[in-house]
């Protein structure tokens, strides 16, 4: 203790310069030799220097202070504070509530657009007028839908029905989506009464495409289809027909295509003028040349002669989404037409076996 | 030491001069030139009239401490240092307080990076603090001694008169003693 102050008074008195020549010479040597020494000598050194900057730094603060304590700092806060506009006021206050306030409604858009079926097709531009078209087409094509039990009980206990075309002669055939959608079982019926079990093994909803295929084993192979499916548009004007079953035995009707987009300008379906009703969706519509152009899939309730059906051109993109490695057998499809150069009633005749009633039973 | 600034506005060359001398005008001068731009950045950035007291003071002190240690370069204008300090003094508080995490906060001047300025004057605050409680353990007359002696350079003469002491070795003696002790409380507190 007693050497220690004894060192402190040493290393002072050497840096207050109160040493005598020699004692200076002695202790500068003693620093040299006895590093110890030295540093204690530096450490000290540091030491004083903290001392002081500590106290030059309190005389400042307090000086600061000083100052602090003359300006008028109320009055700036008044000037450079920000003030809020009040609609940002309020957005800040409430911005929370507005978030889930927000939030719901986007929930709730949604699922109102989800359970009124506004989903479903996308391509229309305009929100508003999809929403009334769509609702417009919903109705007429559910009015082609032919609601058989309330017709003719006893004939078929089968709750809808539609049309259909073969697609392939080995027993995969066509029909609108809206025909088969929520069926717990389909059949299908040829011109000659026989009834075979169908599966559905593909739907397209956004073109109202259905693929079914027939797995009774009661089937025999079709012969080689008579008609091709055109990929091209149709021209307007072109002369089409149609086979349908509004009743219990095939109908045929002709007309002309009167318009290149269907319902409100739906670019995947023509506009056809044919006579049509309740039964006739899903049937085959076809030029003169023998070609599928299109599948019949509605008509509009307020217009007269005005039907809809989709273009082929969307059933071939269909069957070429089909994966081909799940199905048992093989679609191809038919590239030769034998209906060209018959006359109409030879047509008729040749296309009658491969027309479907399509029936559907959903509990 | 008094450097009377008659011009309306010191050349920042001036102000540092004065800030080496330590003039009072000078010092007078920059904080009322620019407490109000702290004060602003930091009203309008979740602080208050306090927060900005505090952040401007401490922007000074690192100021100062540039300045005396003689390395401060004029490669930017005073304000904008001035500016960037107490921005980054701000930014450590609001973390601090997770008031604000991460991000941009509202700014009103250039700025630019003072990271290891503001981490030197974290050790020095430090080391103010330890000193500052190492001098109130001490007690009187120790404290006085001390602080009369190594910080406001009266002579020893004068420290005698003052406390009492029969002949200035006596008061020597006495100051080596406090002397040791703030050492040992100084560096104890560590």
């Amino acid at each position: 203790m007693k050497s220690e102050i004894d060192l402190i008074k040493k290393i002072e008195s050497y840096l207050f310069e109160e040493m005598s020549a020699e004692e200076l010479a002695a202790f500068d040597l003693e620093r040299k030799a006895n590093s110890a020494l030295d540093h204690k000598v530096i450490a000290h050194l540091d030491f004083l220097k903290t001392l002081k900057s500590f106290g030059e730094e309190k005389n400042l603060r307090n000086a600061m202070n000083e100052i602090h304590a003359e300006l008028d700092v109320e009055a700036l806060k008044e000037q450079y504070l920000e003030k809020p506009t009040k609609v940002i006021a309020m957005w800040r206050k409430h911005k929370k509530n507005l978030a889930v306030a927000a939030s719901v409604a986007i929930v709730v858009t949604l699922v109102t657009l989800f359970s009124t079926g506004q989903f479903k097709k996308e391509s229309n531009p305009s929100y508003s007028a999809l929403k009334r078209d769509m609702e417009n087409i919903k109705r007429s094509q559910n009015a082609l839908i032919r609601n058989i039990n309330s017709k003719n009980q006893d004939a078929t206990p089968s709750q809808f029905g539609g049309t259909g075309f073969a697609l392939t002669s080995n027993g995969y055939l066509v029909t609108n989506y809206h025909v088969v959608e929520g069926a717990d079982s389909i059949y299908v019926q040829n011109n000659k009464g026989e009834s075979f079990k169908v599966e559905t093994i593909y739907i397209d909803p956004a073109s109202d495409i259905a693929v079914l295929q027939i797995i009774d084993p009661l089937f025999e192979n079709l012969a080689a289809l008579p008609y091709t499916f055109k990929r091209k548009d149709s021209d307007l004007g072109e002369d089409v027909y149609t086979f349908g079953f509004p009743k219990d035995d095939v109908v045929y009707g002709e007309g002309y295509l009167s318009s290149a987009t269907g319902f409100g300008g739906d670019s995947i379906a023509y506009q056809v003028s044919i006579p049509v009703n309740p039964g006739n969706s899903g049937g085959p519509l076809l030029d003169n040349k023998g070609n599928i152009i299109g599948i019949v899939s509605g008509k509009q309730t307020q217009a007269d002669g005005a039907a809809f059906a989709i273009k082929s051109n969307f059933l071939l993109k269909a069957i070429d989404n089909i994966p081909q490695d799940s199905l048992k057998e093989k679609i191809t499809i038919n590239k030769k037409n034998t209906l060209a150069g018959l006359s109409r009633t030879q047509r008729i005749k040749k296309m009658q076996d491969f027309i479907f009633v399509v029936k559907v039973y959903n509990n | 030491m008094s450097n009377k600034i008659n011009d309306s506005k010191p050349t920042d060359n001036e102000v540092i001069l004065g800030i080496l001398n330590n003039s009072s005008d000078t010092l007078k001068y920059l904080y009322k030139t620019y407490f109000p731009m702290v004060l602003q950045l930091i009203i309008n950035n979740n602080g208050n009239e306090d927060d900005a007291k505090d952040v401007f003071q401490e922007g000074v002190l690192v100021l100062h401490d540039k300045i005396k240690s003689g390395d401060f370069e004029l490669s930017s204008k005073l304000k904008t240092f001035l500016y960037s300090v107490c921005r980054r003094l701000w930014l450590k508080k609001l973390n601090h307080k997770s008031r604000f995490s991460g991000g941009d906060i509202k700014d009103y001047e250039d700025h630019f990076q003072v990271e290891q300025d503001v981490e030197q004057r974290e050790e020095k605050d430090q080391q103010f603090l330890l000193m500052n409680s190492a001098l109130n353990e001490l007690g009187e007359p120790c404290k006085t001694i001390i602080e009369d002696f190594y910080i406001h350079n009266s002579s020893m003469q004068d420290i005698c008169d003052k406390f009492g002491y029969t002949n200035a070795d006596n008061a020597k003696t006495q100051k080596y003693k406090c002397l040791q002790r703030l050492k040992k409380l100084f560096f104890s507190q560590k």
